[in-house]
């Protein structure tokens, strides 16, 4: 079983359409694939798969901390030990802000009158949904809470079980912005990553930081330019630093609005308008993926 | 006044806002220039259209535990407390784990020996300097590797303090968890930017949750205005948010913000778009 990621670092540079793609063109090749949205923050694969959810759990993120204040006796010792600005005097009682608290619970093992306990949160929900290209596992994190990276690395677990079990030999993982915590779980253990880099001066530098990150985890990663005749300068350069990398371009994209057309339509490009531009192209990118990664 | 840029989806244009607004407080030579914030810090690019010369630059550490073996007796409780499970003790060996660390302090406080001395990890860094418009600008980089946005972000906001008087733009990372929760705190509006899709809708109400949750009022900005459909349109009218300006799909547009250029450089009559957005966030503000 082999997990596949993409990734971007920039946002917005057209992870999820690819990734619906890639699920309609593995159901149509008849590779049988799992797929896993680890964009948990902002969940954008079920636009486009309509799911059916089969099963619905409860995420608790971390807990945050609650003052009692009955057995306070203001000595404002959890103020002083907490490093997050999360406790302050508010109308004459130490009080909790829980966005700010982190959760360490510093303050809990410091209070001199145990007034202090953690409770936890519901941060989200995970899901596991059938899909028209197949089982889907996907997230979503409530907003404003923490532990994004362990959701991410949650709905990942559970997509590994049922291929495991389901005996499926591909994951393809839509993974999130950026390159930190959440990214890093999106990573973690993927045989191969395609990052999409845009030819903006915004798009080439975050692909550099992109493909920095999957080398330092030692993930094999290949690129595809998205909207690749926008600003050839941009694309040239994305070429060149790949070319000195020993990085391949796997594909190359056209700016082509039959991408958003689909998205508005809640389907994949290439289910959509296979014959449109892009279609042709991410098509392409998918038969070089299959290819590299022996999926054939 | 602190104005922060958000969006829920990435790509729908944060930056390009962001810049473009503070570049249009530049344009009268009575007021002070702005001061910038990128805190996009895993993805800064800010820097690429306001082109700033950095004059100062600072490490962000976070401070972990170092244990001092002479001092330990193996006792566990540093483990014990460590809700982050960055901690382990096995036999008379106790390992720290790094980049699960939060640098919280709670083994430093509970060790009985004394045996934690706190030691900076390197997580980024902060740059600060101006830019030839004479804007203040600041950003965080999050070092490859490092999963932990948010302490650089702290640290990048307790570092450039606004002088009296001066208005601040933060540029925040896409998404609504931790690192966008840090960014947008202890802002007076939250200008939310978002593309006419059904991606950009169900991003932006998430977005527009964030808001509600800390309790900050908001705006919106369609950005590629007469792409995708109308569901955004009727979304902001049903749960009255205003929508502050349309930026409309134009490639030339999308060539220029590709290029490096800010919407005032695409043309110039987004400067007093800006200008006026800026005059209708500080009414909004204001009646709050």
């Amino acid at each position: 079983m082999k997990q596949f990621v993409i990734l971007s670092g920039k946002g917005g540079t057209g992870k999820t359409s690819i990734a619906a793609s890639f699920a309609h063109l593995a159901h149509s090749d008849s590779v049988r694939a799992v797929l896993a949205d680890a964009d948990v923050d902002a969940a954008n694969l079920e636009l486009v798969l309509s799911p059916h959810v089969l099963e619905q759990h409860e995420f608790m993120g971390g807990n945050v901390a609650w003052i009692d204040p009955e057995k306070c006796e203001g000595c404002g010792l959890c103020e002083q030990v907490c490093r997050f600005d999360a406790i302050a005097l508010k109308e004459g009682n130490y009080q909790v802000d829980p966005i700010a608290c982190d959760g360490c619970a510093a303050c809990v093992h410091q209070c001199p009158t145990n007034a202090i306990k953690m409770e936890p949160q519901l941060a989200g929900h995970w899901f596991r949904s059938d899909s028209r290209y197949g089982p889907l596992f996907h997230a979503a994190l409530r907003p404003a809470q923490e532990n994004s990276g362990k959701l991410v690395t949650l709905v990942k677990q559970q997509a590994r079980l049922l291929a495991m079990d389901e005996q499926y030999p591909l994951i393809i993982v839509d993974g999130p912005p950026g390159i930190g915590c959440p990214v890093i779980s999106a990573v973690s253990g993927a045989n191969m990553a395609l990052v999409i880099a845009e030819p903006t001066v915004s798009g080439v530098h975050d692909m550099e930081r992109a493909l920095e990150m999957t080398r330092h985890f030692h993930v094999p990663a290949v690129v595809c330019i998205n909207k690749a005749d926008i600003f050839l300068d941009g694309a040239a350069q994305i070429e060149e630093y790949c070319q000195k990398q020993n990085i391949e371009v796997v594909g190359r994209i056209p700016f082509d609005s039959t991408v958003t057309e689909a998205m508005v339509r809640g389907e994949p490009v290439t289910a959509f308008r296979p014959k449109s531009p892009a279609s042709i192209s991410i098509k392409q990118i998918w038969q070089n993926i299959v290819k590299m990664m022996q999926l054939d | 006044m602190r104005i922060t840029v958000a969006s829920g989806k990435g790509g729908t244009g944060k930056t390009t806002v962001a810049t473009s607004l503070a570049l249009s407080l530049t344009t009268n030579a009575a007021d002070l220039p702005p001061l910038f914030l990128d805190c996009d810090v895993e993805a800064p690019n800010a820097h690429l259209f306001l082109k700033p010369t950095f004059e100062n630059r600072k490490d962000v550490s976070l401070l972990i535990p170092s244990i001092d073996e002479s001092k330990c007796t193996s006792c566990g409780k540093c483990a014990e407390v460590c809700e982050y499970h960055a901690i382990a003790v096995l036999g008379k060996n106790v390992m720290v784990f790094p980049k699960l660390c939060h640098g919280c302090g709670s083994c430093t406080l509970v060790c009985p020996t004394k045996a934690i001395k706190e030691v900076p990890n390197l997580l980024g860094s902060l740059e600060a300097g101006s830019t030839a418009s004479g804007i203040q600008f600041s950003r965080g980089t999050l070092d490859i590797g490092e999963p932990m946005a948010v302490p650089v972000i702290r640290q990048l906001k307790k570092w450039s303090v606004a002088q009296p008087g001066q208005v601040v733009v933060v540029d925040a990372p896409p998404g609504t968890s931790c690192p966008v929760v840090e960014s947008v705190r202890g802002a007076d509006f939250l200008l939310l930017v978002t593309e006419p899709t059904p991606f950009g809708l169900h991003d932006l109400k998430l977005a527009a949750q964030v808001a509600k949750e800390l309790q900050i009022p908001a705006g919106v900005i369609i950005n590629r205005d007469g792409i995708g459909d109308t569901g955004v349109e009727k979304y902001c009218i049903a749960v009255s948010l205003p929508i502050l300006m349309r930026i409309p799909y134009d490639r030339a547009i999308a060539e220029g913000t590709a290029r490096g250029q800010t919407l005032l450089e695409i043309d110039p009559k987004y400067t007093m778009l800006f200008q006026q957005l800026f005059l209708e966030i500080s009414r909004i503000v204001a009646q709050q």
